[in-house]
């Protein structure tokens, strides 16, 4: 979907601020908030597309004026509700007004190999890939209305393709529940003269595009 | 709601709790009567990624790559096998792939889309990171960026920016800095910032 989460390329928000010696949480409510979302997704109920995508369908000015673990708080109740887990009543008041659901429940003995996960995205593939490395591409002029990771800046320009990374789940059907579908996924070297013409101070952007992103050319 | 930089000053235990805190606390405590989590599963998440894991873990894989030569060969060419060999694995970090920079080229790494960033080296990505400034500008004015940063590349270098746009998360290997002949890997690990590992800084120098 065309919304303002996909930034690449905006020149209205300002210098970057780096503070220093950032804490890793600024609010004790961060801690809760990252810790509720990681513990409800190893419950399986949604996978990390179906995540992104609940995020990225904010409306817009609630995204941009969010912080991050704003965002995450909205997104975590969003899929609740979304999933039935709890009814609007009982997040209104915190309060359960009938029993939960019975969930695969991450328990503290978990956490550990939980996090210690080494298998997230990578599947084996159900075909050749298309390309190798060197060969040349256009990203597809695609506008989707559901979830996608191709950003606006490149689709319908050139590039080359700079890395093959394997087959991965694919966000795209991911997200809308309709099965990992995996995908050859490649760095895809794009001239930044071609994203922007002589408005850039960049040489060159690379971005992990899925196969079905590509044309040859 | 307030920006993150709004601090509590009176957080836990204080009399002002902001309106999210509340919201917060009563999500948690609704989930818990729902049985959907567990406190001390909660704790032990914090826990993890407030005190175990963090940049430290990249600058111990930056300077055994300054320091043994295959490492860096492996660490190039399959830095999941050559990362995880260090015992720094899990979420965020399955894929990885370190970028060298050279004399000639300055890698920069950025999720324009979200906030994807490589959580076993780098441990949770800074406000800044998340921000729209930097995930707006580093794809089309990175020198821009930099100098925010601090940093001057000289304008011969070849400037790459990554947009992390799928499940590859990418950390880069900086240049050893000059006169650090002899240096041990602890005492290199000391000169590699969290920034320099991002891309957005160089590392420290003796």
């Amino acid at each position: 979907m065309n919304t303002v989460h996909d930034m690449g390329g905006q020149q209205n928000y300002g210098a970057v601020a780096p503070e220093a010696d950032e804490p890793v949480f600024h609010h004790d409510w961060e801690r809760r908030v990252l810790a509720m979302n990681l513990a409800m997704g190893a419950t399986k109920l949604w996978n990390i597309d179906q995540g992104r995508a609940a995020v990225e369908k904010l409306p817009p000015a609630q995204y941009v004026a969010s912080s991050y673990y704003e965002k995450w708080f909205v997104r975590l109740q969003h899929l609740l509700l979304e999933r039935g887990l709890v009814q609007p009543a009982e997040l209104e008041e915190g309060r359960a007004r009938e029993p939960g659901r019975k969930l695969d429940v991450l328990t503290a003995d978990r956490v550990a190999a939980a996090l210690a996960n080494r298998r997230a995205s990578e599947r084996e593939p159900l075909s050749a890939a298309r390309f190798a490395a060197g060969d040349r591409v256009r990203a597809r002029n695609i506008h989707p209305r559901s979830h996608t990771r191709l950003p606006l800046y490149c689709r319908d320009k050139p590039g080359t393709i700079a890395l093959v990374h394997g087959a991965h789940v694919f966000p795209d059907t991911n997200a809308l529940g309709a099965g990992e579908q995996p995908q050859w996924l490649y760095a895809v070297r794009f001239e930044a003269a071609d994203l922007w013409g002589a408005d850039t101070t960049a040489a060159a952007v690379y971005v992990d595009c899925f196969e079905p992103y590509l044309l040859p050319r | 709601m307030g920006s993150h930089h709004d601090h509590d000053h009176d957080h836990d235990g204080g009399s002002h709790l902001s309106e999210v805190e509340l919201r917060v606390r009563a999500l948690e405590s609704l989930l818990v009567e729902k049985g959907y989590v567990e406190p001390r599963a909660l704790d032990a998440i914090v826990e993890t990624y407030e005190k175990k894991v963090g940049p430290r873990n990249g600058a111990r894989v930056v300077a055994k790559a300054w320091s043994d030569p295959a490492y860096r060969r492996w660490l190039l060419e399959d830095a999941s096998e050559a990362i995880a060999s260090l015992g720094y694995i899990g979420r965020q970090g399955e894929n990885m792939v370190a970028l060298e920079n050279t004399d000639r080229i300055h890698n920069l790494v950025v999720c324009t889309l979200c906030s994807c960033y490589p959580w076993p080296v780098l441990g949770l990505p800074p406000v800044w990171y998340k921000s729209a400034p930097y995930r707006s500008r580093a794809v089309i004015d990175p020198r821009a960026v930099l100098g925010e940063f601090g940093v001057t590349l000289a304008a011969d270098v070849e400037v790459r920016v990554w947009d992390s746009t799928a499940e590859i998360r990418y950390m880069v290997l900086p240049q050893r800095p000059a006169g650090t002949q002899g240096w041990s890997e602890e005492r290199l690990a000391e000169l590699v910032t969290r920034d320099s590992m991002i891309g957005t800084g160089l590392p420290r120098t003796p």
